[in-house]
């Protein structure tokens, strides 16, 4: 029997290059998934992302697609989205793209409220360029850049991004399948800026070195039995959350999208003589 | 919104306006002086044909969201000024190498970022060499006036779009906030180029292939081709190259994106020429700078001097050849420009030490006829 999502992959330009166990596949599977269960034209999606392991996977989906520059994806998204706003955009990006080099785009995609989504695998490191500390990495990790412990506080994206004005904002781990497709689809429909972070395993750098885990399934019940339901965690002290991943929904709210305020502005314009 | 006719404008103004005309319809930009009245302008006009205009949080940004927009199908341009430029240069490496249509408007000025605001030739290097891999070419053209400012921003996304390159126009602050008249012709009397996309099956199409001196077809997002565009080296299907053992499969598609400008020099390049046939002393020069060497030439001619002017309309590709050819007669060749020299050494690569080539250095704003007169007649 073929695959239910074999119709969604560009099963053409396999192999890929991710490790075995890596969220990558998760993340892009649950896209797929979100677009296929909205019933959305595959032809009128496009996948946007950056550089770094995460962003390879965009040409395996059988969509338009962009690799682009090194944290820059959410603007090449932008330009697509007000090109032609038919286009549902989506950007999948990495921690170390999405929050450290491209965090400026980020924050100001989420204000102007551009009817963008974007789904951000954070694994806590710089992966592709060989594990090295990423805005998401935890206080005190050793990685290959922090040999004696990050003195450094971690990014809360979805606190960040709630900040900055995004109309939908959550955050699940590679455990929470089925919530994080929910999550997915629901950014997809809203006329806004939506984010959708996914804590998941990098098995070669965030298991081995950072949580000294040697299999993906370990990372796995390590995300289940450090993860907090945001109304849970609600009724909990800040110590004890200290070490705690809340996840859930942060965020979901509407206001008026960039495009369509801008699609007022050109109506009145015509008419106006400025 | 503005009818053919006669116009006393800005010449940035001239620009946004030729923009419009030319067909552009998204326009990113990130405010800097002496660049601001392009997106000001931009930002009134757009919305009346229907485009697009955002004001971006940076120039990395705004590079990348014009490209974004091209891909997506519409006519797109950028404006800056140099420390913008430079912020732009790894954007515009991605569009070299996806060969995505876009317009740079580069008002330069004297660096670097915290510098002045007076007009320069400063960038004449960074547009050509300022993004990273080594095989590469672009197209920069130079405007004199705000005739050219209008005529060049058109003429700019013609090009853009028939070699699907980056082409930057290398304007300046004394040409851009020059007043002067503008001519602005029937709409139907202006050719504009677009770009061809492609028609063929979707499961035929390769999006990198293409005879050596053309582009390929392109596939615009959202049109069924189900497109991977990437800015790894790539080969003729779009395949990203990430073992050097497969590094072959790339190097057609790498070399036709000089080949297709290189072997299209000849229409490309323009060059305006004056009394070059007999000329003993020529000058060489481009932008404002070249206004004053005619009027230098003029008066040498007058004074029983032979003098004759280049003036380099098309600055990149640079037309070894051809320039070599147009100085046969000289004996000396003054290169006047506004920067410490840098189409100095393209000329004295061109000339390859036949003749004497001599620099005529500004460092700021633009030369006077006198400035260029006075040497004309040391060197005649
Ligand atoms: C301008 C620029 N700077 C640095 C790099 C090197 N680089 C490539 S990927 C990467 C990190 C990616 O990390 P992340 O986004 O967390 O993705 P991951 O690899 O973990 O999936 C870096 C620093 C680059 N390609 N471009
Ligand atoms: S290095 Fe980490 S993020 Fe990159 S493919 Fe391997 S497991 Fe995945």
């Amino acid at each position: 029997m073929e695959h239910p999502l074999r119709s969604l992959i560009k099963v053409e330009n396999l192999p890929h290059e991710f490790c075995p166990g890596c969220a990558i596949g998760q993340v892009y599977h649950w896209v797929a998934r979100a677009v296929d269960e909205l019933g959305i034209d595959m032809s009128k999606v496009v996948l946007v992302s950056g550089i770094g392991c995460c962003a390879r996977g965009v040409r395996f989906v059988r969509c338009d697609a962009l690799t682009t520059l090194h944290g820059r994806a959410i603007a090449f998204a932008t330009g697509i989205k007000l090109a032609n706003p038919k286009l549902t955009v989506i950007v999948v990006t990495g921690d170390g793209d999405g929050s450290g080099i491209g965090g400026n785009h980020l924050i100001h995609a989420a204000r102007r409220n551009i009817e963008l989504t974007v789904v951000l695998l954070n694994n806590g490191v710089y992966a592709s360029t060989g594990g090295q500390l990423a805005p998401t990495t935890p206080y005190g990790a050793y990685t290959s850049t922090t040999p004696f412990g990050n003195i450094e506080d971690p990014f809360d994206l979805c606190r960040l991004l709630e900040a900055a004005g995004a109309v939908y904002v959550a955050r699940w781990t590679t455990y929470h399948v089925r919530p994080a497709i929910e999550s997915i689809k629901k950014g997809i429909k809203k006329n806004g800026f939506s984010f959708i972070e996914i804590i998941g395993q990098c098995p070669t750098y965030l298991g081995r070195y950072i949580l000294k885990l040697s299999e993906p399934v370990e990372c796995i019940d390590w995300f289940k039995n450090k993860s907090v339901r945001k109304e849970l965690a609600e009724s909990m002290s800040e110590e004890e959350l200290s070490d705690k991943i809340i996840v859930g929904e942060f965020v979901d709210k509407e206001k008026i999208g960039l495009v369509e305020r801008y699609r007022r502005l050109t109506e009145e314009s015509v008419r106006s003589d400025v | 919104m503005i009818k053919p006719g006669s116009y006393f404008i800005l010449g940035n103004h001239a620009c946004a306006l030729g923009a419009i005309y030319a067909g552009c319809r998204f326009f990113a930009a990130y405010p800097i002086t002496p660049q601001s009245e392009i997106a000001e302008e931009m930002a009134r006009l757009l919305p009346k044909v229907g485009g697009v205009f955002i004001q971006m949080e940076d120039e990395i940004s705004s590079i990348c969201a014009t490209i974004g927009a091209s891909l997506a199908g519409l006519k797109a341009m950028t404006a800056t000024s140099g420390p913008g430029f430079s912020l732009m240069q790894e954007g515009i490496g991605y569009a070299i190498a996806t060969e995505t249509p876009c317009v740079i408007i580069d008002v330069q000025r004297v660096g670097p970022s915290t510098g002045s605001i007076f007009g320069q030739q400063g960038d004449v290097m960074q547009a050509r060499w300022g993004t990273h891999g080594g095989i590469y070419e672009i197209i920069a053209l130079s405007p004199s006036s705000v005739q050219e400012l209008f005529d060049l921003t058109i003429q700019a996304f013609n090009l853009s779009e028939e070699y699907r390159v980056p082409v930057i126009m290398l304007s300046d602050a004394s040409v851009g906030h020059l007043r002067e008249t503008l001519i602005v012709p029937e709409a139907d009397k202006i050719r504009l180029v677009n770009r061809r996309v492609a028609t063929c099956n979707p499961e035929e199409y390769k999006p990198f292939e293409a005879p050596m001196d053309k582009s390929p077809p392109m596939a615009i997002l959202g049109s069924g081709y189900r497109v991977y565009y990437t800015g790894h080296l790539h080969t003729e299907e779009g395949h990203p190259i990430l073992s050097l053992v497969r590094y072959h499969l790339a190097d057609k598609v790498w070399r036709r994106l000089s080949a297709k400008i290189r072997s299209n020099i000849d229409k490309i390049v323009m060059l305006e020429t004056k009394y070059l046939e007999d000329a003993e002393v020529i000058v060489i020069s481009y932008g404002m700078s070249a206004r004053a060497a005619l009027k230098a030439v003029m008066d040498a001619r007058e004074m029983g001097i032979k003098a004759g002017m280049l003036r380099l309309v098309t600055i990149w590709p640079f037309h070894d050849s051809l320039i070599r050819d147009l100085c046969a007669s000289a004996k000396s060749i003054i290169v006047a420009e506004v920067n410490n020299g840098q189409i100095l050494y393209e000329v004295k690569r061109a000339v390859d030490g036949d003749q004497k080539v001599i620099p005529l250095l500004k460092l700021v704003d633009t030369h006077t006829p006198d400035e260029i007169l006075l040497k004309i007649k040391e060197v005649a």
